[in-house]
C-alpha cells in the first residue's frame, strides 16, 4: 500500500463524509449539537484541498498532513481526536514508501492509543473508540492468522460497523452526549458512526485496489 | 505578566468574560478571547487559538481556561504540540477561573500562582 492508496482513502472519506453529511448530523442532533456532518464535511474537504495543492512522498507524511487539516478545520471536539489520531498513524508509518497490513495494523492501534490519550474514553462510553477498539482488535487477530489485506480491512470495517451499532445501548460517559446521562441510551454514536465510515472506505480502497 | 487564553464555544461568551476580568482585576492582566468553529460556529478554531496565545505572551507564561469539549481537547493538543512548560491549560471554570487568574496574574504573581488561583476557584461557591 503506498502513498497513491491512502491519497485514495482519504479521497473516498472526503466522498462518503459528504454523502452522509446530514446523517451524522442527525445522530449528531439526538444527543448533542447537530454538528458532526457539518465538521467532519469541513475537515475532509480541508483535507482535499490540501492534497490538491500538495501530496506528500510517503504515505507517513500524507496522513500526518491530512491529521493536521482535521485539527485545524473541523472545529468540533472530533477533530483533535481524529487529528491527532491520523498524525499518529502517520508517525508510525514514518517514511516508508509502502506499507504492508501488519504495519497498517499497527498504526491503526496508535491512532486508537491518541484517541484514548486524548480523550480519555474507554471502551464503552458511548464514543468513537467504541467502533476504533474493535476494527483495531479484528486488524489484529487477521494479520495474525495471515489473511490477504481486502479480507482483513473487510473485517476490520465489520467490526466498526458492529462496535457503532453497539453504542445505541451505552450511556455516554464522555463528550456532550454524556449530559443527557441514562437519557443517551438509545441512540447510535455519531463519531462512532463516523469512524465505521471512514473503515468501510479504507476496505472499499482496498479492494478496488486488489482488483486493479 | 501572565497572560490569559480565554476559549469558549461562543466568540462572544469568550470576549465578555475578558471583558468580566479587565472589569474585576486591579490591574488587568493580558487577555485574549477566542472562540467560534473555522466558519464561526459555534465550537474551536486551532488557528486562533495559537494566534491569542502568541498575543498575550509577555515572556512570563500563558494560561490557557476552556469551556467545554473542542475547546478543552483543542487546548490539550496545542499545549502538548508546543511542550513549552511556560503554556499551561487550567483544570478550571472559564468565568471563575478567568477571574481568579487575572487578578493573580495582574497583581505580578508567577505562573505557577495564577495556574493556582483558577484552579481553586472551581470549588467552595457554598
Ligand atoms: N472525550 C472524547 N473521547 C472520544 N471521543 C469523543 C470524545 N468527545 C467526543 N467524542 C466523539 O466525538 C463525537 C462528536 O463530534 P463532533 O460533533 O464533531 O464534536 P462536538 O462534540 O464538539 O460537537 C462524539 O459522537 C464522540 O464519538
Ligand atoms: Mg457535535
Amino acid at each position: 500500500m503506498d502513498t497513491r492508496f491512502f491519497a485514495a482513502w482519504l479521497e473516498e472519506c472526503a466522498r462518503v463524509v459528504h454523502e452522509q453529511r446530514d446523517y451524522l448530523t442527525r445522530l449528531d442532533a439526538a444527543i448533542g449539537d447537530a454538528d458532526h456532518g457539518t465538521n467532519l464535511d469541513r475537515g475532509f474537504t480541508g483535507i482535499r484541498q490540501a492534497l490538491a495543492e500538495h501530496t506528500p512522498p510517503t504515505p507517513g507524511a500524507l496522513l500526518a498532513l491530512a491529521g493536521t487539516t482535521l485539527v485545524r478545520k473541523v472545529g468540533g471536539a472530533s477533530g483533535p481526536l481524529y487529528g491527532s489520531a491520523l498524525r499518529q498513524m502517520g508517525k508510525a508509518l514514518g517514511d516508508a514508501e509502502t506499507i504492508g497490513l501488519a504495519e497498517l495494523a499497527d498504526a491503526l492501534e496508535t491512532a486508537l492509543q491518541a484517541v484514548r490519550r486524548l480523550g480519555g474514553a474507554e471502551v464503552g462510553d458511548k464514543t468513537m473508540v467504541d467502533a476504533l477498539s474493535p476494527a483495531c482488535a479484528a486488524l489484529r487477530l487477521a494479520v495474525a492468522e495471515g489473511i490477504k489485506p481486502q479480507e482483513a480491512l473487510s473485517r476490520a470495517a465489520d467490526a466498526a460497523d458492529q462496535g457503532a451499532k453497539d453504542t445505541i445501548s451505552m450511556q455516554a460517559r464522555k463528550g456532550r452526549a454524556s449530559y443527557l446521562g441514562p437519557r443517551s441510551i438509545g441512540h447510535q454514536d455519531p463519531g462512532a458512526t463516523s469512524t465505521a465510515l471512514i473503515l468501510a472506505a479504507l476496505r472499499d480502497v482496498a479492494v478496488a485496489w486488489a482488483e486493479s | 505578566m501572565v497572560g490569559l487564553v480565554l476559549i469558549s464555544h461562543s466568540l462572544t461568551l469568550a470576549r465578555e468574560v475578558a471583558e468580566l476580568t479587565r472589569a474585576l482585576a486591579p490591574v488587568p492582566a493580558p487577555v485574549a478571547p477566542v472562540g467560534g468553529n473555522p466558519d464561526g460556529g459555534y465550537g474551536t478554531d486551532p488557528d486562533r487559538v495559537r494566534e491569542a496565545v502568541r498575543a498575550v505572551d509577555r515572556g512570563d507564561g500563558v494560561v490557557l481556561l476552556a469551556d467545554l469539549g473542542s475547546s478543552v481537547l483543542t487546548a490539550k493538543l496545542l499545549v502538548e504540540e508546543l511542550g513549552d512548560p511556560s503554556v499551561v491549560l487550567a483544570d478550571a471554570p472559564l468565568v471563575e477561573g478567568a477571574v481568579a487568574a487575572s487578578v493573580m496574574a495582574g497583581a505580578g504573581a508567577p505562573l505557577a500562582e495564577v495556574v493556582a488561583a483558577a484552579e481553586q476557584a472551581r470549588a467552595g461557591k457554598l
